[in-house]
């Protein structure tokens, strides 16, 4: 069930010039939250910035009844997020939209930039069921690539940077060990990246699934403003997204 | 307690509080957050002839103080809306009202009238003044001539509470809303979106995909007031008043304008339990000020 309440800010991590972490506690129990699902943050403080910002779900804590969202600063709603402190409070409605499936034996999460934030609750929720997924992240630099370090005790963790800064040199489809040797791909990152790992899955018959970004309003499906065109026509991606299996995408990634 | 009871028409409110067209879904979307039957009424999703998909993306751009859209009439149809969608919500103990829109006054006639066989729908919201699609919407709503028209055609095929949603994007509201009172309208709804556009200047183009799109929220606030001001002190017939309403005191303002009740729209997206607030607002502002009846101040200015 959706809600909406307050947490308490219990940290605030600056991880380079781009991106912060803010961890949330809430006084009660937390729901079940799927891989893939994001909160919608109130901003305050900016009279500019009138909606919420959706933002995915980095990691989740049941024990402590935390959760982290990583964010990256992109415009004024992130900047005004930034200011943030330890000890504030931040109202969020959530668990919204509909998340990753967790399928597959040998699973390849794929992420770039702001996009690898959901994956590492999904890495997670791989590594619950036994499962260790191979996680490759990319990024023009490696100062694009936050949080890395998290990932390794989930999975076998890959890099690549554009400019060669870590990892291998290049895009991550390019990543030699990017290849068929998977049985479910789970992506998550800049539009091309994703249209392009999204296409490489579907032309060799490899389940997929793409989460996408795009600006929203209510977050749960009432006002239709962030619809993506799927081949069933337009969808909301806060509603029967983010996650997608990318079958449903064909027409978006280009492949009819 | 204070009644906050009131009449449109034949309906009867619990309290003036309703929500806008577009802006609520079906009201299902708003079941986790608040109980729906603590409303005076929901206006689902506007429904037209034939499912549509609406406009391309980017639909939607922040401004200040409100945003744009131009989702532009993405719905289901009247179809799938009568045989899937009112089944699963017509037992909510509200006013479960329709946005009948369309592009053609047959169009209009024959949504009305598959939703006139609903028992537990007991009104239309006719939306004259959708300013995202290309063909009809606004442009029935912008000339009093063609305005009473769609209305007249309408008014004979629709036996229930007939509200017209009225555009703001007219020289004189007024005399629009004269028209459809004499073409047989029970109420009249104000204001739609009003027509605006953005652009990104860094990459020197539209924030829309349709380039203009329609205004909401609470900048557009006094312009709804004015106008809900000047055509409840020239029709007869009840107005129910929006734009930009975000609490109690915004609802206020629009009742004591002259509106026998209100709509609460893009509020919803920042906070999906605003209208109960407003509703419990309502009440705590009668004890207040020693007010017995809602009705004892509307239309007091």
């Amino acid at each position: 069930m959706k809600q909406i309440t307050d947490f308490t800010i219990v940290s605030r991590k600056q991880l380079g010039d781009h991106y912060f972490a803010l961890t949330l506690r809430h006084p009660d129990q937390l729901p079940p939250i799927a891989a893939g699902q994001f909160v919608e943050v109130e901003v305050q403080g900016n009279r500019d910035v009138m909606l919420r910002r959706p933002i995915s779900i980095h990691d989740v804590d049941p024990t402590a009844n935390t959760l982290t969202l990583l964010i990256q600063i992109v415009g004024k709603g992130t900047r005004q997020l930034a200011q943030l402190q330890e000890g504030d409070r931040l109202n969020l409605i959530y668990p919204l939209g509909h998340g990753f499936a967790v399928e597959g034996q040998h699973p390849l999460l794929v992420g770039g930039g702001a996009g690898i934030a959901p994956l590492l609750h999904l890495a997670k929720c791989y590594h619950a069921k036994g499962i260790r997924p191979t996680i490759l992240l990319g990024g023009r630099t490696k100062d694009l690539i936050p949080v890395r370090e998290a990932f390794e005790p989930y999975g076998e963790l890959l890099i690549a940077t554009e400019d060669g800064s870590l990892g291998e040199k290049g895009m991550v489809t390019q990543h030699p060990q990017f290849s068929a040797a998977y049985d479910h791909i789970c992506t998550c990152g800049p539009t091309p990246m994703m249209k392009a790992v999204g296409r490489y899955a579907v032309e060799r018959g490899i389940g997929c699934e793409v989460s996408l970004e795009n600006m929203m309003a209510c977050g749960i499906g009432a006002c239709l403003c962030c619809v993506t065109d799927t081949d069933e026509g337009h969808k909301c991606v806060c509603k029967e997204g983010p996650v997608f299996d990318a079958l449903r995408l064909k027409k978006w990634m280009g492949l009819e | 307690m204070a009644k906050l009871e009131t009449k449109i028409h034949n309906i009867t409110l619990k309290n003036p509080v309703m929500t806008a067209s577009g802006t609520f879904g079906y009201g299902e979307e708003f079941a986790d957050f608040i109980d729906l039957s603590r409303l005076g009424g929901i206006i689902v999703k506007g429904t037209t002839g034939e499912r549509r998909q609406g406009n391309p993306y980017p639909r939607m751009a922040e401004t200040p103080m409100g945003m744009l859209n131009a989702v532009g009439l993405q719905n289901v149809g009247v179809a799938t809306f009568c045989k899937e969608v009112y089944p699963r919500i017509k037992d909510i103990k509200t006013n479960i009202l329709v946005n009948v829109s369309g592009s053609s006054i047959e169009e209009y006639c024959s949504v009305a009238e598959q939703i006139d066989e609903l028992e537990n729908i007991p009104g239309i919201e006719l939306n004259i003044s959708c300013p995202n699609v290309k063909k009809g919407g606004m442009g029935f709503g912008t000339k009093p001539d063609m305005a009473a028209q769609v209305v007249e055609a309408v008014r004979k095929v629709y036996h229930k509470t007939l509200i017209v949603k009225l555009t703001p994007n007219v020289t004189s509201v007024v005399e629009i809303a004269k028209a459809v009172e004499g073409a047989g309208a029970d109420s009249v709804s104000l204001i739609n979106t009003l027509l605006g556009m953005a652009i990104d200047v860094e990459r020197q183009r539209p924030y829309l995909s349709t380039i203009t799109g329609g205004l909401s929220g609470p900048c557009v606030k006094p312009v709804a007031v004015r106008m809900v001001w000047q055509v409840a002190h020239a029709v007869q017939i009840p107005v129910v008043g929006l734009g930009g309403i975000a609490s109690a005191a915004d609802a206020l303002e629009f009742l004591m304008a002259g509106a026998k009740a209100i709509q609460v729209g893009t509020a919803n997206f920042m906070d999906p339990t605003v209208t109960v607030k407003i509703v419990e607002g309502l009440e705590d502002y009668c004890q207040r000020h020693k007010i017995e009846d809602i009705n004892d101040i509307i239309g007091i200015i």
